[in-house]
């Protein structure tokens, strides 16, 4: 085990800004970037769908 | 899916979108497990680094992303090549779907590098060799988005995309050499297919993990949003048509 209290985690040997600071950009990005996908999957699938609608 | 299974069975764009719907969850999953395995391994049990410090822990995502960012162009150019070659639509929708998750594990790279180098290097950015054509390959993939959507004419589109994307691989060996091509600030190739690894094997252990979590990762996205540009292209065909009606356009 490195870290002998949570804040000694947080602070990452005095590297904190450094460390965080990638992982978070890593992880904001990451999340994002799937419900962007999800998001214009369903969107191309009401289209298909009005279409569909439309021409019966 | 009736039929003999062959090695294009899936080139075929309604297979391909229901063996993906069945595998992303998987991938999800695996994507999952072994991001927390990787994290663990990095954060809990490989050791500070004697001259970094705790700095170093960048790498677990740092050098993942960096080499995601070069061989998801190769994989893009590969399937836009073969998507103008061989007229194959579903390639090119592949190699347009990945081009984003390229994008966005270049500007990864990038921004964890900066993070990285300026503790170590005592800089954000420098105009170094490794790290000037790190970012012209995330100029490579805005424009090969930028070229590919100006173009109203689908197919036209694809093929002019594949060209871009396919002069472009040529920077792909650049920046891997660069490193040794050039005096770079950036340190030479982490880990090499000759040499004994010259870090501690926990370290080793923690960024294939994560390295494995971002193929999963990219597996994974790249399929969501084949699947999109599947429905939006084939909006008009009676397969999509029939799969609306039948699921409802959720699912």
């Amino acid at each position: 085990m490195n870290w002998g209290s949570a804040s000694a985690f947080f602070e990452m040997g005095g590297y904190g800004l450094y460390v965080w600071g990638s992982y978070i950009a890593c992880a904001v990005l990451m999340v994002l970037e799937p419900i962007l996908a999800a998001r214009r999957h369903a969107r191309a699938r009401r289209d298909a769908a009005r279409l569909t609608e439309e021409e019966s | 899916m009736n039929g003999r299974l062959t090695l294009f069975t899936f080139a075929s764009p309604p297979r391909f979108y229901w063996l993906t719907g069945k595998l992303i969850p998987w991938l999800w999953a695996a994507c999952i497990a072994l991001t927390v395995a990787g994290l663990y391994v990095g954060f809990f049990v490989a050791p500070t680094d004697a001259t970094q410090g705790e700095a170093y822990r960048v790498i677990y995502m740092h050098v993942p992303a960096a080499w995601m960012s070069m061989l998801l162009y190769l994989v893009m150019a590969f399937w836009a090549a073969i998507g103008w070659a061989f007229n194959a639509r579903l390639a090119s929708m592949v190699a347009r779907a990945i081009a984003p998750t390229g994008a966005m594990f270049t500007f990864l790279a990038l921004w964890t590098g900066a993070f990285w180098g300026k503790p170590t290097w005592g800089t954000w950015w420098v105009w170094d060799a490794r790290l000037t054509s790190e970012l012209i390959l995330l100029f490579l993939y805005l424009g090969y988005m930028a070229l590919v959507n100006a173009i109203d004419d689908t197919r036209r589109a694809d093929q002019a995309g594949a060209l871009l994307a396919v002069v472009g691989a040529v920077n792909v060996p650049i920046i891997y050499f660069s490193v040794k091509w050039w005096n770079t600030l950036h340190q030479g190739a982490t880990i090499s297919m000759t040499a004994a690894p010259k870090m501690a094997e926990t370290m080793l252990t923690g960024m294939l993990l994560m390295t494995f979590a971002c193929w999963a990762y990219a597996f994974a996205v790249v399929f969501m949003r084949t699947r999109a540009i599947i429905v939006e292209r084939e909006q008009h065909t009676e397969w999509v048509s029939e799969m609306v009606r039948k699921q409802g356009a959720g699912a």
